[in-house]
C-alpha cells in the first residue's frame, strides 16, 4: 500500500538516478549519504567539514520527523539529491525533504500475522540503486520502489516467515544486484545471503551460511543439526568493488545456548563470510566464536580499510565483535593479523596466531547460572562502529557488563523460538556503556568516553574531527575525534538505538539520528 | 539474535514455544496437580528470586495475595508472564511456551489462596509510631499525606512482604532498589546538596535534596559529584525503636493496601 503524500511531488527536485558509478565514488560526493554505512568500505566516515570542533556547540535541531509508531526506530536514513530515504518499523519507508521534515511519499508495509522475530520489528534501512528504492520487510520480503513516487516495483519473498525468517537490515545494491540477509536466529532457521536482479526481483545467487548434508563444513555438526543451524545474516556488510568481494557477518548457531547437540565448529555461524559479488560463491570465511553457546551473533559491520601490521601494509577487514575481542584481518584471503579484547571478557585466554579465542573453563552456560562477561548483548552488537582515516582511529560503542548464562532444553518446532536457555543480571551490576577509539592496527585503546549506561547507538566520524554518538537516555553528542572530549549535546528525549548519518542540504551540512520515534535532523545556526 | 531477551532478566531452562497466533483463553485451561507442581517449579527457578519463594514479595511486588492488581483474572495473569509489563522491571516470559506459562499462572494463583502470613504487633499503635515518634510521615506519603522524600508507601502492602518491610526498617541499605542512589553535590557556585539520584544522563544529573525540593545540574557545572552507593538517606530503625514498636509498624504497613 502506498499513500501519495504530495500529488505534485513529480515536479520537486527528487534524486533521479542513484548508479552504481556514484555509489563506488560515495566517499568522493559525501554531500550524499547513500548506502547504509555510508560507503562500500562501511566506514561510516564522511569528508563533510562544515561542522567541526570550533563550531559543534553551534549546532542545533533543523527539524524533526516523527513516525507513528510504537516500535523501536532503529533506521539508518539514506540521502541522496537533498531527499533522505528512511526506514520505518515493518518495512514502511518514507521519503523526506531534508531542507523541511516534510513527507514527498510514503511506503506502508502491512504485515501479515505470520511475522515473527526475536526482537521487535525493527527496520535499519533501505538500499539505493538508479531509480529504485529497496526495502526488506519484517514478513521477510524484499520490495523495490520506485524513487519518486513510493510505488512498488517488484515484491519478492526472500524465505518463509512462518519458519521464523524476517528482514531487519539494509540491503546493500551493487552494479545490478541487491544484497540482503535475513534474522532469524532464534528460530533454527538456516541462514541465508541473497542477491537480487535489481531491475526485476529475480534471485541471482543465494549463499547459504550452513551448509547442507555432505556439503564443505557440513562436518562441525553432530548428527543433522546443521537443518536448524541458525546464522542468520540480518546486519549489511560491506563491498570492495576491486576484488568484486561482498563481506557479510553471520549469526549465532541454534540453538543459542545449548550446544550439546550441535558438537563441532558449526560453520558459518559467527563469521565473516567473503563472498563472490557476481555468483555468491564463498572466496573466504573467518569463524570468531567457534561452537558459540552465548548468542554472540558476529552480525557487526565490517569495515575495509588499509591496516599496517607489524611494518606491513594490508587490504584489512577491521571487525569490532560482539564477543568482546577486535580483529584486523587481511581482506583478500581472510588471514588473522591482530586481535585483542575491546571490552570486558572472561570466557577466552585470548586468540592464538590464527584468530582461534582459547576458551576458559567454566564459561559455559549452566542449568544455575554460569557468571560470563561480555552478557549476550556481547562487547557490542549491530549498531555501527566507525573509523576515520582521517585521525587512524577506529570508535566502537562498547559494553562492560556480563551475565549469568542459563541453559535449558531446546525442541524445535517450525516457527518456533529455539533458545535452549538464556541470561540472568548479575545482581548488582550495571552495565557500563563506553565509546572508545582504538588504534585500528592493533586494537590498542587510545581513548575512551564513558556513558550513563548502556551503549545501543552507532558512531559518525567526520572530517571536521568529530564523532558523533548517542546514549540510551536520550544523549546525541559530538566528541572530538582525535581526543575524546565532549564538545556538545542534545537531548532528544528518547532513546537512541540507531546510527548517525550527515550530508548536506542545500549546501549546508546536516548530521541526522533516529532517536524515540523520531529522526531528528541538526544543522548550524544562520 | 539481536538484543533478544534484553528484558529477559529470569531466563529460563525452558522450551521457547511462543505462537504469536494464539488466542488466550478466559479460563486457565492447565491447572491440574500435576500442572501445579511444574508451575511450582518454574516459579521457583524464574521468580522466586524478586518475588520470594512463597510469593511473599521481595524485589518484585507479593503474590500471595487474592487479588493481583495487575492481574485480576487468568487472561491478564497470563499476558502478564508472558508479554511482561513495560515500564517495570518484570520481564517477559519469552522462554516458557504456553503450558508453562498456563502452569506457572496456576501455581500462582494457588499461593493467592493461601493464607497471608499472620503479622505480628499493634498495626493502631504502629500508625501512631510512624507518624509520631519514627517521623516516619516527614519522608513517605500515606494516602495522600507525609513527605516525597521517599517512595510512596499507600498500598506497600501489596508491593512488599512483611519479611522485606521488616529488613528495611531495620536497616534500610539492605534492601536497596537496583539504580537507587544517594548523592553528595557541590556546585561551582558553592552550593551543597545530598539527596537521592532521581533521573541522570551522560551529562546531566536530577537530584531531589533532603526536604524533596528538584534540583537538575549540567555535570560540567559540578565541583564535586560523590555517588554513595549502598547508603541511604533514611535512618536504620533498630536504633530508634525497641522490637516491640518495630513490630507493630510493620503490622501498620502490612494493613497498607491502597484501596482493596
Amino acid at each position: 500500500m502506498r499513500i501519495a503524500l504530495c500529488v505534485w511531488a513529480a515536479v520537486l527536485p527528487l534524486a533521479a538516478q542513484v548508479s552504481y558509478e556514484r555509489l563506488r565514488q560515495a566517499e568522493a560526493n559525501p554531500g550524499d549519504w547513500l548506502t547504509y554505512s555510508g560507503s562500500y568500505n562501511a566506514q561510516r566516515y564522511s569528508a563533510l567539514n562544515q561542522i567541526t570542533a570550533a563550531n559543534v556547540r553551534g549546532l542545533r535541531p533543523v527539524w524533526v520527523y516523527q513516525m507513528n509508531t510504537t516500535e523501536r526506530v532503529e533506521a539508518s536514513p539514506l540521502v541522496a539529491g537533498g531527499v533522505m530515504y528512511v526506514s520505518e518499523p515493518g518495512g514502511s519507508v518514507t521519503a523526506l525533504d531534508t531542507a523541511t521534515g516534510r513527507p514527498f511519499w510514503r511506503y506502508v508495509r502491512t504485515l501479515p500475522k505470520v511475522a515473527r522475530g526475536c526482537c521487535g520489528q525493527v527496520n535499519r534501512g533501505v538500499a539505493i540503486l538508479n531509480d529504485m528504492v529497496y526495502v526488506g520487510t519484517f514478513d521477510s520480503h524484499l520490495v523495490a520502489l520506485d524513487i519518486n513516487s513510493g510505488i512498488v516495483r517488484w515484491d519478492t519473498e526472500v524465505a518463509d516467515p512462518k519458519l521464523g525468517y524476517s528482514i531487519t537490515g539494509a540491503p546493500l545494491a551493487l552494479k545490478d544486484k541487491v544484497v540482503v540477509g535475513v534474522a532469524g536466529g532464534e528460530y533454527g532457521v538456516r541462514g541465508l545471503i541473497d542477491a537480487y536482479d535489481a531491475r526485476t526481483g529475480q534471485r541471482a545467487w543465494r549463499f547459504w551460511t550452513v551448509p547442507a548434508a555432505g556439503e564443505p563444513g557440513s562436518e562441525t555438526w553432530a548428527g543433522d543439526t546443521n537443518k536448524t543451524g541458525a546464522a542468520p545474516t540480518w546486519v549489511t556488510g560491506a563491498y570492495d568493488p576491486e576484488q568484486n568481494t561482498v563481506f557479510w557477518g553471520t549469526g549465532n548457531p541454534g540453538p543459542d545456548w545449548n550446544g550439546d547437540a550441535r558438537a563441532g565448529d558449526n560453520l558459518y555461524s559467527d563469521s565473516l563470510v567473503a563472498l563472490d559479488g557476481d555468483s555468491g560463491k564463498l572466496k573466504w570465511y573467518f569463524q570468531f566464536t567457534p561452537h558459540d553457546t552465548h548468542d554472540w551473533d558476529s552480525t557487526e559491520v565490517p569495515v575495509l580499510a588499509d591496516a599496517v601490521v607489524r611494518g606491513e601494509k594490508h587490504k584489512a577487514v577491521l571487525f569490532g565483535n560482539r564477543n568482546a575481542f577486535y580483529y584486523v584481518l587481511d581482506r583478500t584471503n581472510g588471514k588473522f593479523l591482530a586481535g585483542k579484547p575491546f571490552a570486558k571478557q572472561s570466557w577466552a585466554k585470548g586468540l592464538d596466531d590464527s584468530g582461534r579465542p582459547i576458551v576458559l573453563p567454566n564459561t559455559e552456560p549452566t542449568v544455575q547460572g554460569a557468571r560470563v562477561y561480555p552478557d549476550l548483548t556481547g562487547g557490542t552488537n549491530w549498531f555501527s562502529p566507525s573509523f576515520s582515516p582521517q585521525a587512524n582511529l577506529f570508535y566502537v560503542a562498547s559494553r562492560d557488563g556480563g551475565g549469568m548464562y542459563l541453559k535449558g532444553n531446546a525442541v524445535y518446532k517450525p516457527g518456533a523460538q529455539f533458545n535452549g536457555g538464556g541470561q540472568g543480571p548479575i545482581l548488582g551490576e550495571e552495565m557500563q556503556g563506553i565509546i572508545r577509539a582504538l588504534d585500528p592496527n592493533t586494537g590498542n585503546l587510545k581513548w575512551e568516553f564513558k556513558l550513563r549506561s548502556d551503549a545501543e547507538a552507532g558512531i559518525l566520524s567526520t572530517a571536521g574531527n568529530l564523532v558523533f554518538a548517542g546514549a540510551n537516555e536520550g544523549d546525541f553528542f559530538a566528541l572530538d575525534a582525535s581526543t575524546g572530549h565532549a564538545l556538545w549535546h542534545f537531548q532528544t528525549g528518547g532513546l537512541i538505538n540507531a546510527n548517525p548519518v550527515t550530508y548536506l542540504s542545500g549546501g549546508k551540512q546536516q548530521v541526522a539520528i533516529a532517536t524515540g520515534n523520531s529522526i531528528f535532523a541538526f544543522g548550524l545556526g544562520e | 539474535m539481536r538484543f533478544a531477551c534484553l528484558h529477559l532478566l529470569f531466563a529460563v531452562a525452558a522450551m521457547a514455544q511462543f505462537d504469536p497466533e494464539y488466542v488466550v483463553p478466559k479460563e486457565n485451561p492447565h491447572a491440574t496437580p500435576a500442572d501445579l507442581k511444574n508451575g511450582q517449579q518454574l516459579f521457583m527457578g524464574q521468580c522466586a528470586r524478586c518475588h520470594g519463594p512463597k510469593g511473599e514479595g521481595g524485589r518484585g511486588p507479593v503474590l500471595a495475595q487474592p487479588r493481583l492488581r495487575r492481574a485480576p483474572d487468568d487472561e491478564s495473569l497470563f499476558l502478564v508472564i508472558r508479554d511482561g509489563i513495560r515500564g517495570t522491571e518484570m520481564p517477559s516470559g519469552d522462554s516458557l511456551d504456553t503450558l508453562e506459562t498456563w502452569q506457572l499462572a496456576a501455581y500462582i494463583r494457588s499461593i493467592g489462596r493461601i493464607a497471608s502470613e499472620s503479622v505480628p504487633g499493634d498495626p493502631k499503635h504502629g500508625q501512631d509510631l510512624f507518624q509520631n515518634k519514627a517521623h516516619c510521615s516527614q519522608c513517605h506519603i500515606v494516602n495522600g499525606q507525609g513527605g516525597s522524600l521517599g517512595p510512596e508507601l499507600t498500598e506497600i502492602a501489596t508491593l512488599r512482604g512483611a519479611a522485606h518491610l521488616r529488613a528495611t526498617v531495620l536497616d534500610p541499605t539492605s534492601t536497596l532498589s537496583q539504580g537507587f542512589l544517594q548523592v553528595r553535590l557541590v556546585g561551582k557556585d558553592g552550593r551543597r546538596i545530598t539527596g537521592v539520584r532521581v533521573n541522570e544522563d551522560t551529562f546531566t544529573i536530577q537530584v531531589r535534596d533532603l526536604k524533596g525540593g528538584l534540583h537538575s545540574f549540567q555535570k560540567d557545572d559540578l565541583k564535586e559529584l560523590h555517588r554513595d552507593a549502598g547508603k541511604t538517606p533514611m535512618p536504620a530503625f533498630s536504633t530508634v525503636l525497641s522490637p516491640a514498636e518495630v513490630d507493630d509498624v510493620i503490622a501498620y504497613l502490612a494493613t497498607l493496601r491502597g484501596n482493596q
